[in-house]
């Protein structure tokens, strides 16, 4: 034990000299040479994935019980419990006892269920539409929308609101839902060239297209009818305040199969984390995950703002949040960013909808409100200038 | 296993990089590649590991086309260690060197304890068992060079595919890394810039020049003063090394540019040191 000790002291401080790594505050001199344990980044990396999932699974489903309990009409949180449980268990005594009012049955079952469910299901979708992107372009600064998914969307929707086709919550969205496949389609196009998809490209591209795109939204905007701009400004800013059980359908239907996609993909995408080259000497064929895991986050994005229009942010954020906390091994990455996007939504939108009761903050202010602070941070921290357009 | 390379040529960026190069390489040997920077070594080694298809030609492993095998077979094949790594995101050296478990695993799940074993063991091979925690961007070159060595080698293949492995090495690691590669019993094609160190370490030596095989055979068939002029444009001395007895290039000056010779526009890219002395 002693001569080890003996044996390791001098290339201690020396070894400190080449980590780069943050100091753990023990004195150099004398200390005893590092355990295997310290530092160990990756097994506190697992563990923290192993305490995060189910706390954020619970923290949800409690996030989701307050944010159905709270509003106008008075229901307590064991009360929207109970009204939640008893829709999706037949033959609970408290459903036809009396106990609970129909208004209160209402106001949990028809509209705030269905509105946090919503967000939760958004934040999960944009979340895991984030990690993908990221990924597959080799870029930290990579989100859902950076495909001009959302600015697509925006024409889509803003041209069915100008032509005057209508307002309709459904034909808003499907329009915004053609305008993000036609805009992921345009950018894949363009960025595919000698049958490989540059990441470098198809990064240039989205933004250009997404530019082009936000510019005829503008237009149309300022020079339509002054009583359709409200409705514009709403779609763009992104809500989930009109949600119904029905909206939920196509973001979960996208979010269950891109899930399973992802799992059976996590340790692919892995081996991208080190270069295509790299990825493809261990087998993986880099072309096919790309194209697959690109499709995947434009249905999830896709799917995302045809309900509830352009929530900014979430998608950038919170995979880099999951990535600080438990590293970026994808099979424990990707299922705490899931959770943590449907926690962060959940929680920004009961914000959204009590901070300033009863008038109500757009979602899509209150997640850049939190986010673009963070992405500022992140610009100044992270290696952003080694995101050159030369590689 | 064995590896046929047969009247290959390779284009990179549009321009013709190999030309007509053919090598056979026997089970268990290990080939040197030399050359001057640019002759072609990194794509020829690209198309061997199936990277880079070629525009002509074909490589065979043990007579099967190696465009006959799926990525993933072609992976359980030939394990490469290159000089490309992207370091947008960090990545413990312990995942990086599980990564080479990939193609004998499945798209998901754990990496099982035989994985972490294998992982550890090839570590342990290359010294560099006390990085396992620590985060590979965090590394020096000549560390991160052995880890990606270690991977190679955790991929468990009978091709290992190696350029200029020993770039960022001090020489007791490259000495190291070098008798592994040979203490190996699979079939190796390195490229390397250490003509004494290449043939110390090679059964057999191909040398190109401008993306040709201009010579191939045994180090001290290929290794001479006259290749050392031609390939190079370097004036050297073949000593004896006193204690082996075995051929040593001692290397003394820049040829001096012959005025009948229409072609010394292409001389190796000169360092620094020589670039800056008049």
């Amino acid at each position: 034990m002693a001569q080890a000790t003996n044996g390791r002291r001098a290339p201690v401080p020396f070894r400190r000299l080449l980590t780069n790594a943050r100091p753990t505050g023990a004195p150099p001199d004398g200390a005893p040479p590092p355990t295997p344990s310290a530092g160990n980044t990756r097994r506190r990396g697992v563990l923290a994935a192993r305490i995060l999932v189910p706390a954020l699974a619970l923290t949800l489903l409690a996030v989701v019980v307050l944010s159905s309990s709270v509003g106008t009409i008075d229901v307590s949180p064991a009360e929207a419990l109970r009204i939640i449980v008893g829709h999706l268990v037949p033959g609970m005594p408290w459903m036809s006892d009396g106990s609970l009012t129909t208004v209160q049955d209402n106001a949990v079952w028809q509209f705030r269920l269905p509105r946090a469910l919503l967000a939760a299901t958004a934040g999960a979708a944009l979340a895991l539409a984030g990690a993908l992107m990221q990924a597959v372009v080799h870029n930290s600064l990579a989100e859902p929308y950076i495909l001009g998914v959302s600015a697509g969307a925006g024409v889509g929707a803003v041209s069915f609101i100008v032509l005057g086709v209508g307002t309709s919550a459904l034909g808003v969205g499907g329009a915004a839902f053609l305008g993000a496949l036609a805009a992921t389609a345009a950018v894949y196009t363009l960025a595919h060239k000698n049958g490989r998809i540059a990441p470098q490209r198809l990064i240039l591209a989205g933004v250009a297209l997404g530019s082009l795109f936000s510019a005829v939204t503008s237009y149309l905007t300022i020079t339509t009818h002054a009583q359709n701009v409200f409705s514009i400004m709403f779609f763009l800013l992104g809500s989930v305040s009109a949600a119904t059980m029905n909206h939920l359908a196509l973001p979960s239907a996208a979010l269950l199969i891109v899930g399973l996609y992802a799992a059976f993909h996590a340790r692919a995408l892995n081996a991208l984390l080190v270069g295509d080259d790299a990825a493809a000497s261990l087998g993986v064929n880099v072309n096919r995950l790309r194209s697959g895991a690109l499709v995947a986050a434009a249905l999830l994005t896709g799917s995302v703002v045809a309900v509830s229009g352009g929530i900014g942010f979430v998608g950038l954020i919170i995979p880099h949040i999951a990535r600080i906390i438990v590293g970026s091994d994808h099979r424990r990455m990707l299922p705490v960013a899931l959770l943590g996007g449907a926690v962060f939504l959940a929680t920004c939108d009961f914000l959204a909808r009590t901070l300033a009761d009863p008038s109500e903050i757009p979602l899509g202010v209150l997640t850049a409100m939190v986010g673009a602070p963070f992405f500022l941070w992140l610009l100044r921290r992270d290696r952003a200038d080694s995101v050159g357009v030369g590689r | 296993m064995r590896v046929d390379v047969e009247n290959l040529r390779a284009h990179r960026g549009g321009r013709p990089v190999v030309t007509d190069v053919s090598v056979s390489v026997p089970s268990g040997t290990v080939l040197g590649l030399l050359g001057p920077n640019g002759s072609g070594k990194s794509t020829l080694l690209r198309a061997v590991s199936g990277l880079a298809a070629p525009s002509a030609g074909r490589v065979r492993f043990d007579g099967t086309d190696i465009t006959a095998l799926s990525r993933r077979e072609l992976a359980r094949h030939v394990a490469v260690m290159a000089q490309e790594h992207s370091e947008e995101f960090e990545i413990p050296v312990l995942d990086l060197v599980l990564l080479g478990r990939i193609p004998h695993g499945r798209g998901y799940g754990r990496d099982s304890d035989h994985d972490v074993t294998l992982a550890r063991q090839a570590l342990a091979r290359v010294g560099a068992a006390h990085l396992e925690n620590r985060s590979f961007s965090a590394l020096s070159g000549g560390e991160r060079q052995r880890v990606l060595f270690a991977r190679a080698l955790t991929q468990d293949t009978p091709v290992l595919v190696l350029d200029e492995p020993t770039n960022h090495l001090d020489i007791a690691h490259q000495l190291e890394l070098l008798d592994r590669v040979r203490a190996t019993d699979r079939t190796v094609l390195v490229a390397l810039h250490d003509l004494n160190l290449a043939a110390r370490s090679c059964d057999a030596i191909g040398v190109l020049a401008e993306g040709r095989l201009i010579s191939l055979g045994t180090p001290d068939e290929v290794l001479h003063t006259d290749l050392v002029r031609s390939v190079f444009g370097v004036e050297s001395t073949a000593v004896a090394h006193p204690r082996s007895g075995r051929r040593h290039l001692l290397f003394d000056a820049r040829s001096a540019p012959e005025p009948n010779d229409p072609t010394p526009a292409n001389p190796p890219a000169p360092t620094e040191e020589e670039a800056t002395t008049p």
